[in-house]
C-alpha cells in the first residue's frame, strides 16, 4: 500500500500562549514543537496498515524549513519518505494548505491519505473534508475504526452521542481521531533511521488567503470565584447560590 | 433579495436543539445586515420538518428529498449546500459546529472556493461585513476572524445561542437538485445508550475526575454512584477527564477536554479531577463552574465560579441532600 500522512507542526499542548505584538499571531520563542497529537493517530494506523500490507509510507508538510525538525520525529516512528511543501508561513486559511497539499497528493498514487482530525493550534478541523472534497475522494473524518480489505474500507466515525459505521472503496482519505489506535515510542533505531531518510522540498504556489485573522485576544479574565474551605459544610450555600445567584439548577 | 442559509443536521428525524439556536442566530444577524432567510432541510423525511425554522423566525425553508439523499453522505448533502447556495445567492452560510456540521461546512466551502470561520462563539456585525470569534489554541486565544469572500461560512460552537421562538408564516419551497454519486455509504448508526445525553448536548454536566477512584474498589463504586445520581437529580448529562476514561473507568464519549469533546453548558460540576490545562480547554466555556477537590491548590479552583475544598466521598451525598430539599420545595 501506498500511503501518505500529512501532519502539521504544532506548540506543545502544554504551551503557555502569548500573543506576540502584531495582535495576529503568537509568540513563537520558547515554544517547544510537536507532531500535533492527532496526526500521531494517523501515522500509527498507517504503519500497522503496511506492516500487514506492505508499502510505504510517506509523510508530507507544508511549512517553512523549521518545520523538518518535527517531520524527522514523524519518521522516527517508522516512516519510509518525507516530502515538505515550502512556505515562508503556514497559512491561516486552511484552504490555502489545503489546495498545495492536494496538488502534491494528486500526483502520488496513494491509496490511502490519512490526517489528524484537528490540528491543536488553529483547531479549524477542516483539512480532511477539504482535501477529501479537493480531490474528488471518498472521505471519512473522526475515524475512530479503520478496517481495510483489498480496495474496500470500513470506518467507524464520532458523532454525537454514537458513531456512524461507514464503507468506501480506495483511493480514500481518513481523519484519525483519538482511540483509533495507539501510537507506538519512537525507538532509538527509529530516531537514528529518520536521520538518514532525505526530506525532499516541494515547491507550491499558495494562492491568497480567504480567511482573514484581524485580531488575537486572550478570553476575558475569570472573576475570582467564591471558594469555601469548611468542606461540607459549604454544601447548602453553594446549592443555593447554584439556584439563585447562578440560577443553573 | 440576496439570503443566509442555514444548513441544518436531522439526527434520526429530528432536528436538534443546535439548529434551533443557529436559526435564531440567523435571524439576528440578518436583521443586521439586511437580508433574507432560508433553512435547507435535506434528506429522508425533511419535509414533515418543514414548519419547524418559521417558527424560530427563518422566512423561507428549502427541502430537498432525493434518492441520493436516503443515506447520510458527507460529499453529496455538501453538493446539495453549495447547489442551494448558489440557487438562493446566499450572501451568508451557517450551521452548527457539531462533528457533522464541520465537516459538512468544509467540503461546501471548497466546492463554493471560499471559507469558512469554524466552531465560532460570537459575531459581530460592523458596516455590513461580519466578523466572527473563534477560540484557538483550546481556547487559550480567541481569533477574530473574517472571510474575505463570498459566500461568507460559519459554524457555531452549541450553547452559542438560546433558541428563541419568534413564529412567522412558513414558506416552504420543494428543490430538485442535480447531485452527484455518493462517495461513501452508510451502513450504521450505532447510538450509545437509549436516553443517555450526550455531554456535547447537554445543558448541565456532571464530571469526574481520577480522584473519584477505580469503580472497582468500594469506594469509587460509591463515588460514581453518587454522581450518576447528582447528574439524575438535576438532569445533567455525565463526564469524565481522560485518564478516567483512558482507564475504562468510564466510556470514551464521555471523556471533555482537548483531544475529548469541547462543551460549554450552563453548569459544570467537577468532581475530584485536578483542571489540567488540556481539560479546561474542553470545559472553560461553561457559564457557571462548580469544583470539588481536597486540594486547596488544585489548579481547577482558577477556573471555578463556586469551589468547594473537600472530600468528594462526604460532599457528593450532601450534595444529593441539598438538592433534594430544594426539589422538595418546587
Ligand atoms: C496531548 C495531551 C492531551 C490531553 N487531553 C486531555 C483531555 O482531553 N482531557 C483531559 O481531561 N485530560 C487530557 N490530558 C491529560 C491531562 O494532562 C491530565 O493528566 C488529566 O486531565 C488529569 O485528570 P484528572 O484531573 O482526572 O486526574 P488528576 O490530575 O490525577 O487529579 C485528580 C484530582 O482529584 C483530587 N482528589 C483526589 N481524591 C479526592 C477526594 N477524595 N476528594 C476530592 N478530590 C480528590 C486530587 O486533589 C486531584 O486534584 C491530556 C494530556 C496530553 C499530554
Ligand atoms: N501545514 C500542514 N501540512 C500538512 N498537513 C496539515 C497542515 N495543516 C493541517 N494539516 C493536516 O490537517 C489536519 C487537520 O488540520 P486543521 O484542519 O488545520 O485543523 C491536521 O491534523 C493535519 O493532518
Amino acid at each position: 500500500m501506498n500511503i501518505a500522512v500529512c501532519i502539521k507542526q504544532t506548540p506543545d499542548t502544554t504551551t503557555r500562549v502569548k500573543i506576540a505584538d502584531n495582535g495576529k499571531s503568537i509568540m513563537e520563542e520558547g515554544i517547544s514543537w510537536i507532531v500535533n497529537p492527532y496526526d500521531e493517530y494517523a501515522i500509527e494506523e498507517a504503519l500497522q496498515l503496511t506492516e500487514k500490507h506492505g508499502g510505504e509510507v510517506t509523510i508530507i508538510s507544508l511549512g517553512p524549513a523549521g518545520i523538518e525538525k518535527t517531520i524527522r520525529e514523524a519518521l522516527a516512528m517508522g516512516a519510509h519518505k518525507a516530502i515538505r511543501i515550502h512556505a515562508d508561513n503556514i497559512p491561516a486559511d486552511p484552504a490555502v494548505t489545503a489546495k498545495a497539499l492536494a496538488e502534491t497528493l494528486k500526483s502520488g498514487g496513494y491509496d490511502l491519505i490519512f490526517m489528524g482530525r484537528q490540528a491543536v493550534d488553529d483547531d479549524h478541523g477542516q483539512m480532511p473534508a477539504l482535501i477529501s472534497q479537493a480531490l474528488n475522494l471518498p472521505g471519512v473524518s473522526m475515524v475512530v475504526k479503520l478496517t481495510i480489505e483489498g480496495n474496500k474500507g470500513t470506518a467507524l466515525r464520532e458523532i454525537e452521542g454514537g458513531h456512524e459505521k461507514v464503507s468506501f472503496n480506495l483511493p480514500a482519505v481518513i481523519g484519525a481521531n483519538r482511540h483509533l489506535n495507539v501510537p507506538r515510542y519512537r525507538s532509538l533505531k527509529g530516531i537514528m533511521q529518520a536521520k538518514k531518510i532525505p526530506i525532499e522540498v516541494k515547491q507550491a504556489p499558495l494562492t491568497a488567503e480567504k480567511l482573514l485573522l484581524e485580531k488575537m485576544e486572550y478570553p476575558p479574565a475569570k472573576q475570582s470565584g467564591k471558594i469555601f474551605a469548611t468542606g461540607v459544610e459549604a454544601v447548602p450555600e453553594v446549592v443555593r447560590l447554584l439556584r439563585e445567584e447562578a440560577k443553573v439548577i | 433579495m440576496s439570503t443566509i442559509l442555514v444548513a441544518t443536521e436531522i439526527r434520526q428525524g429530528e432536528l436538534k436543539s443546535i439548529n434551533l439556536e443557529v436559526f435564531t442566530a440567523a435571524v439576528k444577524i440578518a436583521k443586521e445586515i439586511n437580508l433574507t432567510t432560508t433553512a435547507l432541510l435535506s434528506g429522508k423525511n425533511a419535509a414533515s420538518l418543514a414548519e419547524i425554522p418559521a417558527k424560530y423566525g427563518i422566512e423561507h425553508t428549502v427541502v430537498v428529498e432525493d434518492a441520493k439523499l436516503e443515506k447520510y453522505s458527507p460529499d453529496c448533502y455538501a453538493a446539495a449546500i453549495a447547489e442551494v447556495a448558489r440557487q438562493k445567492d446566499a450572501k451568508v452560510i451557517l450551521m452548527g459546529a457539531t462533528y457533522t456540521g464541520k465537516d459538512l461546512m468544509s467540503r461546501a466551502a471548497q466546492i463554493l472556493d471560499t471559507a469558512l470561520a469554524q466552531d465560532c462563539t460570537a459575531y459581530r456585525a460592523e458596516g455590513g461585513a461580519l466578523r466572527f470569534t473563534r477560540p484557538m489554541y483550546a481556547g487559550k486565544v480567541r481569533a477574530e476572524v473574517r472571510v474575505a469572500s463570498a459566500p461568507v461560512m460559519a459554524t457555531f460552537r452549541a450553547k452559542t445561542f438560546k433558541p428563541e421562538e419568534n413564529p412567522v408564516a412558513a414558506k416552504v419551497e420543494k428543490l430538485q437538485l442535480n447531485l452527484p454519486e455518493p462517495l461513501t455509504v452508510l451502513e450504521a448508526i450505532e447510538t450509545a445508550a437509549a436516553g443517555k445525553l450526550d455531554v456535547s448536548e447537554a445543558d448541565l454536566i456532571v464530571s469526574g475526575g481520577r480522584g473519584m477512584k477505580d469503580p472497582n474498589t468500594p469506594e469509587g463504586k460509591e463515588n460514581w454512584a453518587n454522581l450518576e445520581k447528582l447528574a439524575e437529580l438535576i438532569g445533567a448529562a455525565t463526564g469524565c477527564s481522560r485518564p478516567v476514561s483512558d482507564d475504562g473507568w468510564r466510556s470514551h464519549d464521555e471523556h471533555i477536554g482537548q483531544t475529548g469533546k469541547t462543551v460549554s453548558p450552563m453548569l459544570y460540576i467537577s468532581c475530584a479531577m485536578s483542571g489540567a490545562i488540556q481539560h479546561l480547554a474542553g470545559m472553560s466555556s461553561s457559564k457557571c463552574i462548580v469544583a470539588i477537590n481536597k486540594d486547596p491548590e488544585a489548579p481547577i479552583f482558577k477556573a471555578a465560579d463556586y469551589g468547594i475544598v473537600g472530600d468528594i466521598a462526604q460532599v457528593l451525598p450532601a450534595m444529593i441532600e441539598e438538592v433534594k430539599k430544594l426539589k422538595a420545595r418546587d
